[in-house]
């Protein structure tokens, strides 16, 4: 996969919420707003998964939001990273046994979808934006294999 | 009005940024809602099965996971449920505790749905501003908890952590629990700004006057709870109708509109000052509950070995019900004897009373009007990713985003300011 230049300067992130319990999203959006900030590192949250480079996933996918939460990662432009937000997301956590539960998200990804985790129940504003910082170091990584 | 005038609009079930995943469908008459359909089930999780299958004090953290923007109002029902089961008594400083636990959550709840509410009818600085004051009492929260949401304060018997009367080691002034007093003082001096955005901006009343309006029958009839009903001028609170934790011992008042000389006309703009003003009124008992407070043990059942062992021999059904942020809640769980998983667990959150006054609020409005009634419920779920627009006639459909329904919305805004200038 090749990746423009322009891809890691300023990453635009779509959020997405497969069933969780608010708190990690309330959570990205306090990493936008005054006290962290995220902004002011070209971080931007967008309406549209066509106009992301990041997919936030948040939650242990529901039975209802499986086909969605697939189609959501059809839909964003390659190059692209997802970043699983929160424990539940990366082992379905607290939900681990229910019936109506289709995760971890991974496990419904493409083989080859680039996947970071970032755990807390919920995690931290600051660890969103560590997470993000890792998603350029790995962008990075990822373009000088290609070269 | 003819019938093939009729479109039906989905919307949900992707927010981009706050909501979890839930679907509206609206009918509309041109610009008009004729009708509106909520389908919930996005988000379903079998949390209650689960909880069937798991000792009652395993159940503490999945039922905070419930919710995490009220996870203290889950944690208070599901422990107050299994107490009243088994016949445990919280010890008195920890229902002061969950006193002040619950009023911090529904200040910063309430600031939350103010920035959320401003942001649907485009004044983003006011959403910066809420977010930015908000991140106080979250500081707060985390200074007692440990952690800055899904806090685990709670235990069947009491609470787990204690509030130091110094909260802070370096702060030597003679206040008791410094830091809280520290924090409703900066909210009180705050609030007059809350309330010039909010109440005076004259824009803003244009948007949110006479807009979604809910009246009182209706409220009643629908069994709609908390600042929803309460705006229409329902008497309904359940801190003053059947007390829990320390509010029977505190002095509170319903807070409806025609109390602070406002009619009680359910529309947006009621429902915002209802919620402000509970924001004083939470500032209020949580200073009755700091002088109130007595000395003593936070937990009636310290050894959690013989709690569980009590658990399991226990036999009975308990009920917890709570005034949540957003209205009235309630669980509902029953021990079995020689089980030590719960027997029934049954968890109905104020949302779901509320989600059938979407109806009478949306019937008659705008489209451009969906964001702000869609959120003058504080739904905690609730969803305007994607809107698409069926014509009945051809068959041909068309979708807007949430960016071009908040888009609408703000173009609502800068059109009425634009007939002042």
């Amino acid at each position: 996969m090749k990746l423009s230049k322009t891809f890691d300067k300023a990453l635009w992130v779509f959020h997405m919420n497969s069933g969780s319990c608010n708190a990690c999203d309330i959570e990205i959006v306090a990493a936008i707003t005054p006290r962290y900030d995220a902004e002011r590192f070209g971080i931007k949250l967008v309406g549209s998964p066509r106009h992301a480079d990041v997919l936030l996933f948040t939650g242990p996918v529901t039975k209802k939001m499986k086909d969605r939460i697939l189609r959501v990662y059809e839909q964003t432009p390659d190059p692209k990273v997802v970043m699983i937000i929160g424990n539940c997301g990366s082992t379905t956590g607290v939900y681990y046994d229910s019936y109506a539960i289709e995760g971890p998200i991974d496990s419904l990804l493409p083989d080859d979808a680039h996947v970071l985790y970032v755990n807390g129940c919920p995690v931290r504003p600051e660890n969103i934006i560590n997470g993000v910082k890792e998603a350029w170091l790995y962008l990075e990584k990822i373009r000088g294999d290609d070269k | 009005m003819s019938k093939d005038a009729t479109y039906e609009v989905p919307i949900g079930p992707i927010h981009p940024a706050l909501k979890e995943p839930f679907m509206v469908k609206f009918k509309l008459d041109g610009e008009t809602i004729v009708d509106a359909d909520p389908h919930p089930g996005m988000n379903h999780r079998g949390i209650e099965f689960m909880g069937m299958h798991r000792n009652p004090l395993k159940v503490i953290p999945l039922a905070e996971r419930i919710c995490g923007i009220c996870s203290i109002v889950h944690q208070h029902m599901y422990t107050t449920a299994v107490e009243h089961a088994a016949g445990i008594e919280p010890t008195n400083r920890a229902r002061y505790i969950r006193t002040i636990m619950c009023e911090l959550e529904r200040i910063h709840s309430h600031v939350l749905w103010a920035g959320v509410a401003a942001h649907e009818i485009g004044f983003d600085t006011h959403l910066h501003f809420t977010w930015k004051i908000r991140e106080k009492v979250m500081d707060l929260l985390e200074e007692i908890s440990g952690n800055r949401v899904n806090y685990s304060m709670w235990t069947v018997g009491g609470v787990r952590r204690d509030i130091p009367k110094k909260m802070y080691r370096r702060d030597f002034s003679p206040k008791m629990y410094p830091k809280i007093q520290n924090t409703l003082e900066y909210y009180e001096k705050l609030y007059g700004k809350l309330e010039d955005i909010f109440l005076g901006d004259p824009s803003i009343r244009l948007r949110t006057k006479n807009i979604g309006i809910l009246t009182e029958k209706e409220a009643l009839e629908l069994c709609g709870v908390g600042p929803t009903v309460r705006a229409s001028g329902v008497k309904k609170d359940v801190r003053i109708d059947q007390p829990y934790a320390a509010y029977g011992d505190l002095e509170l008042d319903y807070v409806i509109p025609s109390r602070y000389g406002y009619e009680n006309t359910g529309d947006v703009f009621s429902k915002t000052l209802v919620r402000l003003k509970e924001i004083l009124q939470s500032i209020d008992l949580i200073r009755q509950c700091v002088q109130k407070m007595p000395d003593e043990d936070i937990d009636s059942e310290p050894k959690k070995a013989a709690l569980l062992n009590k658990l399991k021999k226990a036999d009975g059904e308990g009920i917890g019900r709570i005034e949540a942020p957003r209205g009235e809640a309630l669980h509902y769980v029953r021990l079995k004897e020689g089980h030590e998983e719960l027997d029934n667990w049954k968890v109905r959150a104020s949302t779901y009373n509320n989600l059938a006054t979407y109806a009478p609020m949306f019937l008659g409005e705008q489209i451009a009007d969906i964001p702000i009634i869609a959120a003058c419920i504080d739904p905690c779920i609730g969803c305007m990713d994607r809107a698409e627009i069926v014509d009945i006639n051809t068959g041909e459909q068309t979708s807007y985003d949430h960016e071009e329904l908040h888009e609408m919305s703000v173009r609502k805004t800068r059109e009425i300011l634009g007939d002042k200038l």
